[in-house]
């Protein structure tokens, strides 16, 4: 598979937790919406959390993250604290946004987590942006850029595969194709449906993998981010998947038969590593429930940061529109002033 | 084209333009142009013509025609701690643009409570009187006022042609600077440095009479229609508004209190101008000092024209700024 990805049973057993601990947390999130403590667009990542813990373990600290709003997954994954993300949910001032963005619009600084975008494809550009800073900067980070296959239709899209592969930036691009722009089924709304093609047109590096399975999106990550450290190039992961719950929190599903999720959920990312994981003797039923033990006491722990959290006063309301902060650069004193 | 930077004189706006984007070439290493035949063909107006021979195309980019994917560029670049100035050919082709700056550049400050910023500079030709008809000749500068998130320049003299897109630079703000396609040309006085911080409003002529409240390529017009004034000893005084986010309506308003009486004149239709928003805030701020009532002079309600005589007819004029002041000074408005 690839020399750098060694699979014992520590290693999966941590991919296993850190997938659990995102389905988790979400179907909390679900009922917390139920009961009005979270509002908004709720959009659940449950079904397709093998793509950011995947994509995040071939990642250093030094790259860069630029996500959707689909992304509490990622920013978990990431290691945004999951009391910081619920927090941001309840839109309290201890959220990782200090509460200005919601569910949306996590962001994280010293996690270099640039959010949380909720316009399709708006991400990509910025990602390339970000690329092509760390080039300029001769750094050796990779910008790892998610987007849903739906962007695909989007100009933006083809700006940024444009742009990427002309100027050599590092950036990886990690199509999470579940198969639905909200309700459009993707053989509704594309000429192509190979989408890996689409960005081979372009004369980037592209490769397609099974996004259910983790192994197969960490071995496909490294192999990604090892390839564009090494020729100066984007790379274009597009990790087939699919979405068990709704678009966002009001979704009446009516585009898709009930069958059709049944039968994705069968191999889904987590049921599918912990049945491989107890066929083989590496996990037991006991072993399981106390991971989720451990998961539910975060997720208690999680919300009781989030509601001991404080509204931002209305005073503030003004707050942050525009930066005050000096960030170095081309400076002229008043001195100089005529 | 050999514009010794930091050094003042007669040169044209152009030459004024290119002296700013290189000095802040030679001063930051960060900073970096980048747009449309911004490198080989040396710009769209030429004003970055010379600029890719000396700095490279590292610096002076050329991109391809992809409005939003270059401009998300820069935003992200800035992110990335760069200070990216990127050229927009003309404020038309913004609108392929608008959703990076409107959604991203200009929310990405707050929806990151505050963590992140986007110091990026966005350069714009703008402006009618080429005869390049109803898709390359308007003034959208009110669009991206209406935006918080963003600062909105509108250099009207050499001098800040000069030296705005330093200062802009220097703010930790995406902001956008519309540069009239008709002030091109014009010659003019470069000073040492600027008059002022980029946001404040500033008097070119001291008047008693009225204030006659304006901004970038309208500015030479009123200029000489306060000339034309003097002469029938009526004395205006000319505010050019620079930056028209924020607005320094402080400036205005102590003006008209002085004055009683104020014009505005803005190359924008006048429906939802920002000559209303101006006088909004007169009427908020200043209501009970007003002799008459206050005036807009604002390009006609129709897409730019190609002839001549309709699209001079569509622009605020000197002739109908004359006018109406006389107009107002009798009491007959």
């Amino acid at each position: 598979m690839n020399d750098k990805l060694h699979l014992d049973k520590n290693h999966l057993l941590v991919k296993l937790t850190q997938m659990l601990r995102i389905r988790l947390f979400e179907e909390k999130c679900a009922e917390l919406y139920t009961q009005q403590k979270i509002r908004g667009f709720l959009h659940l990542y449950i079904g397709e959390e093998a793509i950011a813990v995947g994509v995040m373990a071939a990642l250093s600290s030094q790259d860069e993250i630029v996500a959707t709003y689909r992304e509490h997954g990622h920013a978990l994954a990431r290691g945004l604290s999951m009391k910081s993300i619920l927090a941001e949910m309840y839109g309290r001032t201890n959220g990782c946004s200090k509460g200005r963005g919601g569910s949306m619009h996590l962001f994280d600084k010293k996690n270099n987590f640039y959010g949380g975008n909720a316009i399709v494809a708006g991400g990509l550009p910025l990602a390339a942006g970000l690329a092509m800073a760390n080039k300029r900067k001769a750094t050796t980070a990779v910008t790892a850029c998610f987007f849903g296959e739906g962007a695909v239709a989007e100009g933006e899209f083809h700006e940024a595969m444009n742009l990427a592969v002309l100027w050599k930036l590092p950036v990886l691009f990690i199509c999470e194709n579940n198969a639905y722009a909200m309700g459009t089924a993707l053989a509704l709304s594309e000429s192509e449906t190979n989408i890996a093609k689409k960005a081979k047109s372009y004369g980037m590096a592209a490769k397609q993998v099974d996004g259910m399975n983790v192994v197969n999106v960490e071995a496909a990550a490294i192999e990604a981010t090892q390839y564009i450290k090494a020729n100066s190039q984007p790379f274009f992961l597009e990790c087939q998947s699919y979405r068990f719950r709704g678009h966002s929190s009001f979704d009446s599903q009516l585009y898709r038969d009930k069958e059709e999720i049944k039968q994705w959920q069968k191999h889904g990312p987590v049921v599918q590593l912990k049945q491989w994981l107890m066929q083989n003797h590496q996990l037991n039923e006991n072993e399981f429930k106390g991971i989720e033990i451990q998961i539910n006491q975060e997720i208690l722990e999680a919300i009781t940061f989030a509601e001991q959290g404080t509204l931002e006063p209305i005073e503030e309301l003004c707050k942050d529109v525009y930066s005050t902060q000096l960030s170095g650069g081309v400076k002229i004193d008043q001195g100089d002033l005529v | 084209m050999n514009i010794k930077i930091n050094q003042g004189g007669k040169m044209n706006y152009r030459e004024a333009l290119r002296a700013g984007i290189e000095q802040s070439l030679e001063d930051d290493p960060r900073v970096f142009l980048m747009g449309e035949d911004v490198g080989h063909y040396g710009g769209c107006y030429g004003v970055s013509k010379g600029l890719l021979e000396r700095y490279g195309p590292e610096r002076i980019i050329d991109t391809p025609l992809c409005e939003s994917g270059f401009v998300g560029l820069g935003i992200g670049a800035a992110l990335g701690d760069m200070r990216p100035i990127v050229e927009v050919m003309m404020v038309n082709f913004s609108l392929l643009a608008m959703d990076q700056i409107v959604n991203t550049a200009a929310t990405l400050h707050h929806m990151s409570g505050g963590q992140f910023n986007v110091p990026l500079v966005i350069r714009l030709a703008c402006g009618a009187g080429l005869q390049l008809a109803a898709q390359h000749s308007h003034s959208w500068e009110n669009i991206y006022a209406h935006i918080p998130g963003l600062k909105i320049l509108s250099p009207a003299t050499h001098n800040d042609a000069r030296y705005m897109l330093i200062q802009a630079l220097e703010d930790p703000n995406p902001v956008l600077i519309f540069e009239h396609v008709m002030l091109l040309n014009n010659q003019g006085e470069v000073l040492n440095g600027p008059e002022a911080d980029m946001e404040t409003a500033l008097i070119r002529k001291q008047g008693k009479d009225i204030t006659l409240i304006t901004y970038g390529g309208s500015l030479p017009k009123v200029l000489i229609a306060a000339e034309e004034l003097e002469a029938l000893n009526i004395y205006v005084e000319v505010v050019d508004l620079r930056c028209l986010r924020p607005l320094d309506s402080d400036t205005v308003i102590a003006s008209i209190e002085k004055t009683h009486r104020a014009i505005i004149i803005d190359e924008g239709w006048k429906s939802g101008s920002l000559a209303g928003e101006i006088s909004a805030i007169i009427m908020e701020k200043a209501f009970w000092t007003l002799d008459a009532p206050v005036q807009r002079i604002c390009t006609q309600e129709v897409p730019i024209p190609y002839p001549k005589h309709l699209e001079q007819a569509a622009l605020p004029q000197v002739e109908q700024i004359v006018t109406c002041a006389k107009c107002l000074i009798k009491g007959e408005l």
